[in-house]
């Protein structure tokens, strides 16, 4: 979009105004100046990136690659280890995945094709309303309501799930009400809404005559969930979910409650344990030496990394889907 | 709906059971989805409205131990970490959106790259940035201050003006823009009077929907903003803010520490319900009336 621009007052320079413009209007500058800050904004990414690696260079100086295995964690030693943390996220964040997305895509089919007509926006708004509250309030639930609660339930599971050969031992363990399943389970309700809204405004965009015409043809409606709408955006939802995972992996609050903040591998779910993002917020204002400083920003890198390969990925599968709202083919 | 359980159904009866199977259950699932959520809200609101009294405004954190107390200078200092939030966010993230949604369809790439990158600045870890305000602000300076806090909670709130700015603007109609240009205003005198004008009151949501993000952020303050048992609006010393003096009193074993955490959780999640449907209603007046 090309501009001529002429000057607008024509009374100072006479019949010449339509003459090519002598002064500059300003639109170079303003075009610097916003394109500046664009700028800034897209190297803060690199300049996080930058400020991570070199606080932390002492701790790959000192373990190198081994940091990243080592199952060791102990400041008074001066030895430290990145798995018990890794495993911790990795393993609180697909509790909550496997919990919250059939739920979530529940929410969604019910929203965009069950719901009563006049249930559909109320809900919706509240469950909008709902992905807006602070992780530090479904932290504060989990401990202090959810915790105690779920400690009675605990031996019900042990019961059950715990005498399966195998992976019974997971399901093992004192109920002590804490633990990475609880920290499952309270990030899956975090989740919850924030998946589910994503996944209702995907399903919106099948086009109306595609499900129509299934319909016509005598299709049922879980048919047309599950080999129209599904089918049609399938790229998104999976985006969607990723977001829903990019936002459990990196989550505090929620998690330092409830997880129990041990620095070892538990053996079972019912047992405490941390995450990295529970154990930087707990021992970073209190690391005293320079190397339990950087093993912390260390993890603050190799989280960033983790979210970074999630969240990129769920952008690509979601730009798919803006290329079909688009009307290009997939 | 569509007649599926009439007599005349031509439908195999599998598939109708199938159908009604899966409704059923999705039905159910919603309905046990929302228990949870509701749960959550309902606890809240009940013990934070138990813990409510005027004294949470007019007084401050008091120690471990001692009945009474309220959260003022938590609120005073959530309140300046905000504003000091907004005063750079909103600058910021103004100017770069314009640039996306004003400049960028001259560089198509580079806008893809910048949108790109400014969507994963917008969902990643906020204590990943907690961090880089940490090593930004308070390690080169040697003390926590209110300032890294503000800083800390800019960081969040830029993306998601960025991206509003960015959005709002693509959805001005260019003829807008064509009939400015042609009455010979130049470009970026049409972009602040006609552009932004036209799309203040969807950046405006955005910018309301950011506050609301932020007064709930607390790992980006943990080691920032840190936390201060006093009455403080220095921005060179550490600071209490409401999130993180919730965290404190949560996980404390006394009673009245955390009776004073469900109060402040009721005010925060008030206060942010309030924001989100300000932001709705705005948004809703802007596409009714336009």
């Amino acid at each position: 979009m090309s501009v001529t621009t002429q000057t607008m007052n024509a009374s100072q320079q006479g019949p010449a105004t339509l003459a090519p413009r002598r002064r500059d209007t300003g639109d170079k500058r303003f075009a610097r100046l916003t394109g500046g800050f664009a700028l800034i904004v897209a190297a803060t990414l690199f300049a996080i990136l930058v400020a991570l690696v070199l606080e932390s260079w002492p701790v790959w100086r000192t373990f190198g690659p081994r940091f990243l295995w080592d199952s060791s964690w102990d400041a008074v030693a001066g030895r430290f280890g990145a798995l018990p943390f890794i495993y911790g996220t990795l393993v609180s964040s697909a509790i909550a995945l496997v919990l919250a997305t059939p739920v979530s895509f529940a929410i969604a089919v019910f929203l965009s094709e069950l719901s009563p007509r006049w249930l559909r926006q109320p809900l919706a708004t509240t469950i909008e309303l709902l992905a807006g509250i602070p992780s530090i309030v479904y932290g504060m639930w989990g401990l202090l309501v959810f915790a105690p609660w779920f400690a009675r339930f605990e031996p019900v599971l042990s019961a059950t799930l715990g005498q399966i050969p195998g992976i019974g031992t997971l399901f093992r363990g004192p109920p002590l009400g804490i633990g990475l399943l609880t920290a499952g389970v309270v990030l899956a309700v975090m989740i919850l809404p924030f998946i589910s809204s994503i996944m209702r405004d995907v399903f919106l965009l099948t086009p109306a005559a595609l499900k129509e015409s299934a319909y016509a043809l005598g299709a049922t409606r879980w048919e047309v969930v599950r080999r129209v709408v599904l089918p049609y955006t399938r790229s998104a939802v999976i985006g969607g979910i990723f977001l829903g995972l990019g936002r459990a992996l990196g989550e505090t609050m929620a998690v330092t409650f409830i997880i129990g903040n041990t620095n070892e591998i538990p053996p079972s779910l019912l047992l405490p344990g941390a995450s990295i993002a529970s154990v930087i917020a707990n021992e970073f204002t209190e690391a005293v030496t320079e190397l339990h400083r950087a093993s912390l920003l260390a993890l603050g890198l190799v989280l960033f990394l983790i979210t970074f390969v999630v969240l990129a990925l769920a952008k690509l599968l979601l730009l798919r889907l803006d290329g079909l709202a688009k009307g290009k083919p997939a | 709906m569509n007649g599926l359980d009439g007599p005349d159904n031509p439908l195999p009866r599998r598939r109708r059971r199938l159908d009604r199977v899966m409704m059923t259950s999705m039905t159910l699932l919603t309905v046990l989805g929302v228990f949870w959520v509701v749960w959550i809200l309902l606890t809240t609101l009940e013990r934070g409205f138990e813990a409510f009294s005027p004294d949470l405004f007019l007084k401050d954190t008091p120690p471990p131990g001692v009945a009474g107390g309220g959260l003022r200078n938590a609120f005073v200092g959530s309140l300046e970490l905000l504003a000091v939030a907004l005063a750079i966010g909103t600058p910021v993230g103004l100017l770069a959106g314009t640039w996306l949604g004003e400049f960028a369809r001259r560089h198509p790439m580079a806008g893809a790259v910048v949108r790109f990158l400014n969507d994963i600045l917008l969902s990643a870890p906020s204590i990943v940035i907690g961090l880089f305000a940490y090593t930004l602000l308070v390690a080169p300076l040697k003390h926590f201050s209110a300032l890294a806090g503000g800083v800390a909670l800019a960081l969040i709130m830029i993306p998601v003006v960025v991206r509003t700015t960015d959005e709002m603007l693509r959805l001005v109609p260019d003829a807008l823009r064509e009939a400015a240009v042609a009455l010979g205003i130049p470009y970026w005198r049409m972009v602040v009077h006609i552009s932004w004008k036209a799309a203040s009151r969807g950046i405006l949501t955005g910018i309301l929907l950011a506050l609301a993000r932020l007064s709930g952020e607390t790992a980006p303050l943990l080691f920032t903003a840190l936390n201060s048992p006093y009455f403080s609006t220095a921005l060179d010393k550490p600071i209490a803010s409401l999130p993180v003096v919730i965290f404190q009193f949560a996980m404390s074993p006394y009673p009245d520490w955390q009776k004073l955490a469900w109060a402040g959780a009721f005010v925060a999640m008030v206060f942010i319900l309030a924001l989100g449907l300000l932001a709705r209603w705005l948004q809703a007046r802007g596409t009714s009336s336009t």
